[in-house]
């Protein structure tokens, strides 16, 4: 066994790590405060990525990707998780559902993507389906030959610079013992498409800057070429490639858990009341301790997931337990470095109070806490029957 | 033309470095160690120069301890093409002093023949700024120290001096030892290709004993202590505050 990075997984996040701190904090205070990212420093961050190799880097090496494995890919993301979403969002990761393209869907959406020269989104929460994915109203009917979608999504990130969408549609209800199921099925929708809308979201207290869409169908026509995968076939791609979105919100929770650390140490070390420093209290040093250890744990767990993909090992557990306690870790680190830093930690001269915020969606986006932990313990509990 | 680059292993410089209990030096244990910053210049220009059609071949070399190699690493990362790792310490707490280094480049460059050696104009962690003038004084090359901008053209190379008060632009016959200084250039960032072609890049390990140089220190250290800390400023009200202020305590 052994827990040491190699020099190459080093350089991998000494590189990143210099990236985000040189090309992405710069102009982080600028998109908190306008909520939106210039497209020129957009296109920079972009193009710089490009160059360094780093772009899709998630993808294997025979469409153009970088090929790396699941855990030097998470090493990668957690450097990232350290810098702001909406500004990281342009160190391209397509989403690798995207794997799934077949004939000229691959020159149409997947070299594209990977070549950054398209960017993606994935579509799948409703209004009324969140948790619950197979309650969706947004369907398609079969109409001449071709598809026609009607409904809504919400909460899509990356829609406002997407130039396609992977949308997941009802296609139809199966009659099961246990009640009707709703079959679904992927498609590959085009910006511009008629009767297909991008507009804007909501706004959210957690990643200014990285906005929300609602997409709308309306009569929206489309042809089965682009259907992504089988018809009615949506859970089988979605099983077959979505389940490591999760360790990006874990591994992305513990860069951003260390980069507020750091200011925790260094404020607990430096701020001096009743005559010495607050770190010489117990009430916070103590404090500082449980937050390294946590952050250490989840930084284990969230790697040995990744680990775990990459050998072939079941993960689907493992990947849910580093997803739960990396996203409420960092719920805590925040919260008590914002403790820690007093009254000024709520102001926003310094990050703490968007670090706290931003830690808010962590626990609800890609899977909430609640369903990570149905996950965990319907794995535990399924071969015993219970 | 080969282009032979001698690089560092120090203490990181965003670390906050803490002198040892006995004085003898600084505290390197479970410290993060990069490339010294001067070095990764050098590097770069290097790289460039190769780049640019001036240079045939970057070599990479570090004389240290065998964690050295991370560094060249690194520097093999950034685009050098094969690199040497003279070991010459066990302890990383063993610095080897400029003499002994010099006398190892010396051996290499007799081995390697470059047509230049570009190194950074001093270490961050001990900062002696002796290593390439030493260098040049041992093969007799010309150097240029404390490079802003180097052109090289044919059998020559333009250099460019920060010197006190301005610039100083001198032309250098090649062979020669170019020494960098900060605004030479910025050193570009590894990509991951070549993270991933680094480690199929040779690395020679070599031993001082290799080029006959005995690296037993000449000099011993005294003493080793920190700064004084800086005494907290006072806010003044006024100007006739400030005046007064300092005139009590005898400034003016």
């Amino acid at each position: 066994m052994h827990f040491g990075l190699t020099d190459e997984q080093e350089m991998i996040v000494s590189t990143v790590r210099s990236f985000v701190e040189k090309e992405i904090y710069p102009h982080e205070a600028e998109v908190e405060r306008t909520g939106k990212v210039p497209p020129e420093v957009a296109e920079a961050i972009k193009q710089k990525t490009i160059e360094l190799g780093f772009y899709a880097c998630n993808f294997p090496e025979e469409v153009g990707g970088a090929g790396l494995s699941h855990l030097d890919f998470a090493l990668v993301e957690r450097e990232l998780g350290r810098g702001s979403m909406a500004l990281n969002h342009f160190f391209g990761r397509p989403q690798n559902i995207l794997m799934a393209c077949e004939g000229e869907q691959k020159e149409r959406y997947l070299l594209p993507a990977v070549r950054g020269e398209k960017m993606d989104a994935l579509a799948m929460t409703e209004p009324d389906a969140g948790s619950d994915v197979r309650g969706m109203k947004c369907a398609a009917v079969r109409k001449g030959g071709d598809w026609v979608v009607n409904g809504s999504k919400h909460f899509i990130s990356g829609a406002e610079h997407a130039d396609f969408f992977i949308v997941f549609v009802a296609t139809g209800v199966d009659d099961t013992p246990r009640g009707p199921k709703k079959r679904i099925t992927c498609f590959l929708v085009d910006r511009g498409t008629p009767g297909f809308e991008v507009r804007p979201g909501y706004n959210s207290v957690s990643h200014k800057g990285y906005q929300n869409c609602i997409l709308t169908f309306d009569d929206c026509r489309l042809s089965d070429a682009q259907v992504l995968g089988e018809v009615d076939g949506g859970f089988a791609v979605m099983n077959e490639w979505l389940y490591a979105t999760r360790i990006t919100v874990a591994t992305m929770s513990v860069g951003r858990a260390r980069r507020c650390f750091d200011y925790a140490v260094q404020y607990a070390a430096e701020r001096e009341q009743f005559g010495q420093p607050i770190a010489k209290f117990q009430g916070v040093s103590f404090q500082i301790a449980d937050m390294i250890t946590e952050i250490d744990a989840a930084d284990l767990l969230t790697l040995s997931s990744a680990w775990r993909l990459d050998q072939g090992l079941p993960a689907n557990r493992e990947i849910a337990s580093a997803k739960l306690y990396a996203s409420e870790m960092l719920a805590r680190v925040t919260d008590a470095t914002l403790q820690i830093h007093g009254g000024m930690g709520l102001m926003d001269d310094l990050p703490i109070e968007r670090f706290w915020r931003d830690a808010r969606v962590e626990r609800i986006w890609d899977g909430t806490s609640e369903i990570q932990r149905h996950i965990i313990s319907r794995e535990l509990f399924r071969p015993l029957g219970a | 033309m080969k282009v032979l680059v001698p690089v560092k292993r120090v203490i990181d410089y965003n670390v906050k470095v803490r002198v040892k209990a006995d004085g003898s030096g600084v505290d390197l244990a479970n410290v993060k160690m990069s490339m010294n910053p001067f070095d990764e210049i050098a590097v770069e220009e290097a790289i460039r120069l190769k780049e640019a059609g001036k240079a045939d071949e970057v070599i990479a070399v570090s004389i240290g301890v065998k964690q050295a190699q991370e560094t060249l690493r690194t520097a093999l990362a950034m685009g050098a093409d094969r690199a040497i790792l003279v070991v010459a310490a066990d302890d990383v707490h063993t610095d080897i002093e400029p003499l002994a280094v010099a006398k190892i480049l010396k051996g290499i460059v007799d081995a390697e023949e470059p047509g230049l050696v570009i190194a950074g104009k001093q270490a961050i962690d001990n900062d002696m700024n002796a290593t390439g003038q030493m260098l040049a004084a041992l093969t007799g090359w010309a150097q240029a120290t404390f490079a802003n901008k180097l052109d090289v053209d044919g059998d020559s190379a333009t250099v460019t001096r920060e010197v006190d008060g301005g610039l100083q632009t001198i032309k250098v016959k090649l062979p020669a030892i170019v020494t960098t200084d900060l605004r030479l250039n910025e050193p570009r960032y590894a990509s991951l290709p070549n993270i991933m072609k680094a480690k199929k890049k040779p690395m020679e390990e070599k031993t001082p004993a290799d080029y006959g140089v005995d690296v037993t220190p000449r000099l011993s250290i005294v003493s080793t202590s920190e700064p004084p800390t800086r005494q907290a400023g006072e806010m003044v009200g006024s100007v006739d505050e400030l005046v007064s202020k300092l005139k009590e305590r005898g400034a003016i």
